[in-house]
C-alpha cells in the first residue's frame, strides 16, 4: 500500500508528444508504472510511444479507466489543461510544468474547489510521486531507493532524491514532491495526514524551504493530528532576505517564513529537524532502527 | 520584479486611475525643468525600491523649482536601505483631505488572491495592523470571479471609508484589479489611496511586483527591468539562463535543483564556521535538472570570474542529470578557459551521486585535472571546500 499512488493506478499523460512528455513517458513505462495513453488533441487517433493518443482527457479515461493524470504541457498551456483534468473529474493531477504564472495556478485551484475538489492537483512546478515497487507518476528517478515503509513530503525535487537515496536500505512507501510554487494544489498537511492514514506507513520525513508559511501550518497540523514520528529538514537558513532563490516560493521578505522560524515552529511541537540532509537521515534511520 | 513608483503609476494611469501629474529626473537640472514644468508646489520622491522611504527622508515637499532642487539635492544619491537613490519622481503637490490604504496581493496560504483595504492609510499602516487589526480589512477574492464594481464598493465598504470616498475607491479599485490581472501582478498597492480636498480618491503612491512566471505573454515587461542595479554577473548568468544569485561570501558554489542548492549553501555555511576567517557561501547557481555539459562549464565560467571566490564546490545529486555529462561539463570548462589563456587556479571540490556517478567519477578521476577533489558525501565535501577558501587556495 501507499498514498494516492499504487501498483494499480492507470496514469496518462497530458503533453506526452513533447519532449519532455516523451522522455518521462518511457522512464515512467521502465520502471513499471501502468501508463495507459497520452492526451494530445491535435495527435488524437495516432500512438506514441506505443501508446494510444487521445483528443481529452475525458475520452482518454473512457476508453483507458485511467485515474491519475501527469501534465508535461508547456506552461502557456497548462491552466487549460489541469482545467481539463478537473472537468473530467480524473482522481489525481500531477502537474510537473515549471514556470505556470500564479494567476492561472490560482485560477486552477479555484476551479477544483467549485468542482468539488474531484481531483487532487499535486504541483505545479514538482517532480511528482512515486511509490517504489508500485508506481511512478512524474520524474522521480525509480532506481534511487526501494520499497519500504517511510513517507516523504517535499517542496523539492533534488532534496527529496537525496533523501530517498541516503535512506534507500529503509526504503518508502510513498514519496510526494509538492512544488516549491506560491501556489499549489496539495500541501504539506494533506500528505501528513495522508500518511497518518496509511498502515504501511511507519515514519515521515517533511521537507521544506524558505517562503510563506506552510511549515508552521503543518507544525500546528502535527501538534494536533499526527502520531507518528516525523523528521524535517528545512533549506535555506543562510539565504539572504529579498532575494529569489529559483523557486518562486523560496523568497524571504521580513521575519516571517525564515528557515530559523520554520525549525522553532517544527522543533516545539516535538519534530526533530536535521542541520543537514544528510543528519536529516540520521535522525530518521535511528527512529526506524528503534522500531 | 517589483517596479519603481513611477512606473506602477504609469501602468496605472493606463488602466485609468488618477494620479498626480509626475515627472522623473536623474539630476538637479532635471528637477528644476520637471518643477518648472509642474504647477504649484511640487513633491519631491525618492525612486528606491524598498519600503520606509518617507521616514528615511527620501520624500519632501518644495514651495518653487528652486526649492524643488535644494530638496532634490539632498535626496540624490542618498541611501535608504541600502539602496541608492538614482532617480527621483518630481510630482505635482496633492491636497489631501484623508489618506486610506489599499492592496491586491497573493494569499499563499489560502490559495487566493486578498484585498486589503483600510480608512486608516499612509505611513503607519503596518503599525494599524498590528495594535487595531479590526481597522484593516481583509477581504478574499475568488480568480474565477474577480472585482467587479459592487464587489469593490464591498471591499471600501468593509475597510471603513467613509460614504463620500465609496465611490471613487471602488472605481480605482475595479479598475486596479484590471491592472492586477491583465498585468499579471502579484501585488499591487496604493499607499495612501487618498481623498483629495476636491472629494477626488486618487493614487498618491504604488507598489507593483510582476510574476516572472508569466513573461512568456508580457513582453512589454521586460524593459522594465532595471539593468543598471542588476550585478553584472547574474546579468551575465541571466543571458545563459543560469539561475544564480551573487552573495558575499568566498566559495563559489555549482549545484542541480533550487532546494539541493539552498541546502549546500547553509551546509557550506556551517562548515566554514570551523575554519579562520569562516568563508561562506559565494553565490547560488543552480544549474537545473537535465543540464548538460554546455551549461556546467557556463555556470563554472561565471563562477571563476568572480573575483572574490577562493575555491569552488560542485555538488551534483543526479536525478534527471547524469552525473557523467556534469563530470563532462567540468573537463571542457577546463579545457575552453585553458585555451584562452585562463586556466583554472581555484581548488575545485566535487561531489557525485546518483544518476552515473560512478561513471561521472571516472571520468574526473582520468581526466586528472589540477585542483580537482572528489569527496564522497555532501558534509565531508562542503567541509574541504571551505577548508579550501580558508587557506586562501
Amino acid at each position: 500500500m501507499a498514498i494516492w499512488l499504487t501498483e494499480n493506478s492507470k496514469i496518462i499523460v497530458q503533453g506526452m508528444t513533447g519532449g519532455e512528455g516523451t522522455k518521462h513517458t518511457r522512464r515512467m513505462l521502465a520502471s513499471g508504472a501502468k501508463v495507459v495513453g497520452g492526451v494530445n488533441a491535435r495527435k488524437a487517433g495516432t500512438t506514441h510511444e506505443g501508446l494510444p493518443v487521445f483528443g481529452t482527457v475525458k475520452e482518454a479515461i473512457e476508453q483507458t479507466g485511467a485515474d491519475v493524470s501527469v501534465v508535461f504541457v508547456p506552461p502557456a498551456f497548462t491552466k487549460d489543461a489541469v482545467k481539463e483534468a478537473i472537468d473530467a473529474e480524473i482522481p489525481l493531477c500531477v502537474v510537473i510544468t515549471e514556470g505556470v504564472p500564479v494567476h492561472d495556478s490560482t485560477e486552477f485551484w479555484a476551479y477544483a474547489v467549485e468542482k468539488g475538489n474531484k481531483t487532487r492537483i499535486i504541483g505545479p512546478n514538482c517532480p511528482g510521486i512515486a511509490s517504489p515497487g508500485a508506481s511512478n507518476a512524474g520524474i522521480i528517478p525509480a532506481d534511487i531507493t526501494t520499497a519500504g515503509r517511510i513517507g516523504l513530503v517535499s517542496k523539492s525535487g533534488t532534496l527529496t532524491y537525496q533523501l530517498m537515496y541516503e535512506l534507500r536500505d529503509f526504503g518508502f512507501s510513498t514519496a510526494v514532491g509538492i512544488g516549491g510554487d506560491p501556489v499549489i494544489g496539495t500541501t504539506h498537511i494533506d500528505a501528513l495526514q495522508a500518511f497518518q492514514d496509511d498502515p504501511d506507513t511507519d515514519a515521515i520525513v517533511m521537507i521544506g524551504e524558505i517562503g510563506g508559511d506552510a511549515e508552521e501550518r503543518a507544525a500546528a497540523y502535527i501538534e494536533q493530528h499526527i502520531t507518528k514520528p516525523v523528521v524535517a529538514y528545512v533549506a535555506g537558513f543562510t539565504a539572504p532576505e529579498g532575494k529569489t532563490m529559483g523557486h518562486a516560493g523560496a523568497i524571504v521578505s521580513g521575519s516571517a517564513g525564515t528557515a530559523q522560524a520554520k525549525k522553532e515552529a517544527l522543533e516545539k511541537v516535538g519534530v526533530r529537524v536535521g542541520k543537514t540532509p544528510s543528519e536529516t537521515a540520521r535522525l530518521m534511520r535511528e527512529i526506524m532502527q528503534a522500531r | 520584479m517589483d517596479l519603481f513608483e513611477h512606473q506602477a503609476k504609469e501602468f496605472f494611469a493606463d488602466y485609468g486611475i488618477p494620479v498626480p501629474r509626475g515627472i522623473v529626473a536623474h539630476t538637479v537640472e532635471e528637477v528644476r525643468a520637471a518643477a518648472e514644468q509642474l504647477t504649484g508646489r511640487v513633491v519631491v520622491k525618492a525612486q528606491v525600491k524598498t519600503g520606509g522611504r518617507g521616514k528615511a527622508g527620501g520624500v519632501k515637499v518644495a514651495d518653487d523649482a528652486a526649492d524643488a532642487v535644494a530638496k532634490a539635492e539632498a535626496i540624490l544619491g542618498m541611501d535608504i536601505k541600502g539602496h541608492t537613490v538614482h532617480k527621483v519622481l518630481v510630482e505635482e503637490a496633492s491636497a489631501i483631505a484623508e489618506e486610506y490604504y489599499f492592496s491586491f496581493l497573493l494569499d499563499r496560504a489560502n490559495r487566493t488572491f486578498l484585498a486589503i483595504c483600510s480608512a486608516s492609510g499612509g505611513m503607519d499602516i503596518e503599525e494599524v495592523a498590528h495594535s487595531a487589526p479590526e481597522k484593516v480589512a481583509k477581504v478574499p477574492v475568488s480568480a474565477l470571479t474577480g472585482v467587479d464594481r459592487a464587489k469593490a464598493r464591498e471591499i471600501a465598504q468593509a475597510g471603513g471609508l467613509p460614504d463620500k470616498a465609496i465611490e471613487g475607491a471602488a472605481e480605482l479599485i475595479e479598475k486596479l484589479w484590471c491592472c492586477f490581472v491583465d498585468e499579471d501582478a502579484t501585488l499591487v498597492e496604493v499607499n495612501p489611496m487618498i481623498l483629495s480636498a476636491d472629494g477626488q480618491v486618487k493614487a498618491l503612491d504604488g507598489k507593483v511586483t510582476l510574476d516572472d512566471n508569466a513573461s512568456f505573454r508580457q513582453a512589454e515587461h521586460e524593459a522594465l527591468a532595471d539593468k543598471a542595479a542588476e550585478d553584472p554577473l547574474e546579468a551575465k548568468a541571466k543571458e545563459k539562463d543560469l539561475n544564480y544569485v551573487k552573495l558575499d561570501g568566498d566559495v563559489g558554489i555549482i549545484g542541480n535543483g533550487a532546494g539541493l542548492v539552498m541546502s549546500t549553501l547553509d551546509v557550506v555555511a556551517y562548515a566554514g564556521e570551523q575554519f579562520p576567517g569562516k568563508p561562506s557561501p559565494a553565490n547560488f547557481l543552480d544549474i537545473g535538472g537535465g543540464a548538460s555539459a554546455e551549461v556546467m562549464a557556463a555556470g563554472l565560467e561565471i563562477i571563476l570570474s568572480d573575483p572574490s571566490v577562493k575555491s569552488i564546490f560542485v555538488n551534483v545529486f543526479g536525478g534527471i542529470t547524469a552525473c557523467d555529462a556534469v563530470a563532462n561539463g567540468i573537463v571542457s570548462a577546463f579545457k575552453l578557459l585553458e585555451s584562452r589563456g585562463e586556466a583554472v587556479s581555484h581548488p575545485l571540490v566535487v561531489r557525485l551521486d546518483g544518476n552515473n556517478a560512478q561513471l561521472g567519477r571516472q571520468i574526473l578521476a582520468d581526466a586528472a585535472l589540477p585542483r580537482v577533489e572528489l569527496v564522497d558525501t555532501m558534509d565531508e565535501a562542503a567541509k574541504r571546500a571551505a577548508e579550501l577558501a580558508a587557506v586562501g587556495a
